[in-house]
């Protein structure tokens, strides 16, 4: 039963962040592209088995966990991609205030300055 | 686990830890990727000495190369090689899998990261020094060396990941408004990538289990179910967008050419490369029979990249911008590779690879020396270098050719293989569109070759009308980039000329791709039986 | 923020979070914890003696920089890996010594020193960009 709940989750949470990414402002897609980080977490927490056991830690004087213990590495893998996805988030948030501070533009259809609207035409000798 | 945790004797626990001697030889998987981040580590801590900068990064470098030299000539004569990290049992450790293919990239890498340093060395401004340019350009080294020596699929993530917030501080290293406007589009597009392959990678968990290369290849290589058609095609989504592959390639023309030539030198190398790579092992060696009901899509994307990459150069007025054209042009090359997918395809597409890293490192460097001499990055406004320097004509003619895939020049086998593979497929539309990238890219090159040599003036005035922006090329640029330029075009010239050593490497990588038994085999992965 | 009550108890409550970020490190080892969160520790109370004490205090005070502790928390858990290599086992194996100071037994190890060493990396990236968040903040007020 949880597994359904979970993936509706996921559902909700991929379409959030869709929406947010088609958005122009780049604070939006932002807040669109953390939102699917989560989304994929949760996606990889649900598709490593949901189970109401033991936590996964060797008590003392024993050799292995007790009996049934949660698979440790969907926890492992979520924990990793959550610093890296951090980390990028923070990147790109003080990436997009700089350029938002020099381009003066949150607006992803002003910023042309690598890819100027007015081209100028290919060279047409030869 | 029936049986409670008090009463169990060590010796009925299942095995967990490997308990053979490891051999010190098999070190030179794991050393290249050590020695690029510890280096990184000790170059930042020592980033006030700015004098011993340079030299310790080559050194660095050098050491590095020589380390891959050696894996390279080991796995081409006794088959691919493994270690598990923490002396576990594979797959429950990460596994670090060389075969052929990773050990060539990772050495084609280490060359073209050289040649980017020694190029760039003479214009590294001192603020750029104590920012940590060799850390980062140390740290971009080390995540593509891990991307290509590892043999796990989530380790092969963090690595994409280390690689890309390296690039991230190349790309804005300078600060310049348009750098921040490329930085933006790179920095999303990219993290989406990744997290495109994040989802893959959980579907793929939740499917069989495992992230182990060799595991995967093992368990999943004939599966063809619906549910693995669609990790495969989440894959070809991540790999195909981090590889610039039509239609996802938007982000590379937007930001390429916003750093500095020499960066601009190294990612044009580099990076797009490992995303093809990644398309390459999980396509031909992991999920052969997903690829195979996916190769329409794969033919279509391989036939739209080779002929829009090389249209796209020819209509651009931004010199390095119509580079980066040719540089998704050769990316099709690759796709078109994995869609041939035989043994032909794949050693074609693998070489092509190779070939690509060191001629877009090259070509890129070339343009960065025709904008320092002409002072601008307007084709239409660099008219009469040949008059004024016919050698750096030379260079670029020569990349061009390569980049075309004319004979005798190196691009030229790959593309032999890749069309050997297509006509024994009956692929007519791939061999068409091979075969149509050549020209286009010729036309391309020979255009802006046009343009900028042969032409004497700048466009709209008179043919024979001295352009008075040139600068002498002893002048403009340094030294240590003229140097290190030619250098890599006569390797490009000699590997064209003297390809039997590249090509018997393919077809070893190709049998070990496609024939991945040798691969698992090394792995050494136990069937655990409790 | 620089209220007296605040800048009266910031250097007790940082002193107190550094050294029980060191004691969350270590017991990482049988126990939830370890370097990752303790760094994280660390680089909150770094953070908090900031805010409250400026910017320049602290890096008067923590004498390195904090990306330079950075760099050596990546040095030394890239050594940590190296040494397995006498021991004929893979990289990164974990490698155990054990001494008895008093009446206990100490156990010293390879994952221990790969532990310092993210723990200095976290400690390290956090701190430094804290305080050039708080930096940028004091230019403005």
């Amino acid at each position: 039963m949880l597994e359904q709940v979970l993936a509706a989750l996921v559902g909700i949470f991929f379409a959030a962040s869709i929406y947010l990414i088609l958005s122009k402002a780049i604070i939006r897609m932002l807040l669109g592209v953390t939102i699917l980080g989560n989304g994929v977490n949760l996606l990889i927490f649900t598709l490593g088995r949901v189970s109401r056991e033991v936590p996964p830690i060797v008590s003392n004087g024993e050799l292995q966990p007790a009996a049934g213990f949660a698979n440790p590495l969907p926890q492992a893998l979520i924990l990793t991609a959550i610093v890296i996805g951090f980390a990028m988030f923070t990147f790109l948030l003080v990436l997009g205030y700089r350029a938002y501070q020099e381009l003066d533009a949150d607006n992803t259809d002003t910023m042309r300055v690598a890819e100027p609207k007015d081209a100028p035409r290919p060279p047409l000798s030869y | 686990m029936a049986t409670t945790a008090h009463t169990i004797d060590p010796g009925d626990l299942p095995r967990a830890m490997l308990d053979i001697a490891t051999s010190l030889n098999d070190w030179v998987i794991i050393l290249p990727i050590v020695l690029c981040l510890m280096g990184g580590a000790f170059l930042l801590l020592v980033r006030e000495w700015r004098g011993a900068q340079l030299g310790l990064t080559l050194v660095f470098l050098a050491a590095i190369a020589a380390l891959e030299a050696q894996l390279f000539v080991r796995v081409l004569t006794d088959g691919p090689i493994a270690m598990t990290m923490g002396n576990w049992l594979p797959p429950f450790g990460i596994t670090f899998a060389v075969d052929v293919l990773g050990a060539g990239f990772a050495l084609a890498a280490t060359i073209a990261t050289i040649v980017v340093v020694i190029s760039y060395s003479a214009d590294t401004m001192q603020r750029e020094v104590r920012y940590g340019f060799y850390s980062l350009i140390m740290l971009l080294l080390a995540g593509v060396t891990g991307a290509f020596l590892t043999g796990d699929l989530f380790n092969l993530y963090v690595w994409f990941e280390v690689m890309l917030i390296a690039s991230f501080g190349l790309m804005i290293i300078g600060g310049r408004k348009i750098q921040l406007d490329g930085a933006v589009k790179y920095g999303f597009l990219n993290f989406l990538a990744t997290t495109f392959f994040l989802i893959g990678l959980g579907y793929l968990y939740g499917l069989i289990g495992t992230l182990n290369m060799a595991d995967i290849a093992r368990v999943a290589s004939q599966t063809n179910s619906p549910a693995m058609i669609a990790v495969a095609g989440l894959f070809l989504l991540a790999f195909g967008m981090k590889a610039a592959a039509f239609p996802l390639n938007a982000w590379l023309p937007a930001s390429y050419h916003t750093p500095d030539a020499a960066i601009s030198a190294l990612f044009g190398g580099l990076l797009t490369k490992v995303g093809a790579y990644a398309l390459l092992r999980t396509m031909v060696l992991m999920m052969p029979a997903a690829r195979e009901v996916l190769d329409p899509v794969i033919t279509t994307i391989a036939v739209a990249t080779l002929l829009l990459g090389p249209m796209g150069a020819m209509a651009q007025t931004n010199l390095r911008r119509a580079v980066g054209f040719i540089v998704i042009g050769g990316i099709g090359s690759v796709m078109a590779g994995i869609a041939i997918s035989g043994l032909f395809g794949v050693a074609g597409g693998g070489l092509y690879a190779i070939h690509s890293m060191l001629t877009m490192t090259a070509l890129y460097l070339v343009a960065g020396m025709i904008e320092q001499v002409t002072g601008t990055d307007d084709i239409r406004r660099m008219g009469g270098i040949y008059r004024a320097s016919s050698g750096l004509s030379i260079l670029f003619l020569v990349l061009v050719f390569a980049s075309a895939g004319l004979p005798p020049f190196l691009g030229f086998w790959p593309k032999l293989l890749l069309l050997q593979g297509a006509l024994l497929d009956n692929d007519g539309l791939l061999v068409a569109a091979i075969l149509i990238n050549s020209l286009f890219t010729s036309i391309a090159g020979a255009r802006i070759w046009a343009h900028v040599f042969w032409r004497n003036g700048r466009e709209g005035e008179a043919p024979n009308a001295i352009n008075p922006d040139l600068k002498p090329v002893a002048a403009a640029v340094k030294r240590p980039t003229i140097f290190a330029s030619a250098v890599l075009v006569a390797l490009i010239l000699f590997l064209g000329l003297r390809p039997n050593i590249l090509l018997e490497s393919a077809q070893i990588a190709a049998v070990g791709l496609v024939h991945p038994d040798r691969y698992t085999a090394a792995v050494n992965l136990e069937v655990p039986d409790k | 923020m620089k209220t007296v009550i605040f800048r009266t108890i910031a250097p007790s409550l940082a002193a107190i979070m550094l050294v029980f970020s060191v004691f969350v490190l270590l017991r990482g080892h049988n126990e939830p914890g370890g370097g990752f969160i303790g760094g994280l520790i660390a680089a909150s109370a770094i953070a908090i003696y900031g805010i409250a004490a400026g910017v320049d205090e602290v890096r008067s005070a923590i004498r390195v920089r904090p990306l330079n502790i950075a760099a050596f928390g990546v040095f030394i858990a890239g050594l940590s890996g190296l040494l397995s290599l006498s021991q004929h086992v893979p990289y990164l194996t974990g490698l155990w010594t054990f001494f008895s100071v008093g009446a206990g037994e100490v156990a010293i190890s390879t994952p221990m020193v790969f532990d310092i060493g993210v723990y200095l990396v976290v400690l390290g990236t956090v701190s430094a960009v804290a305080l050039a968040l708080e930096e940028t903040e004091d230019d403005h007020a």
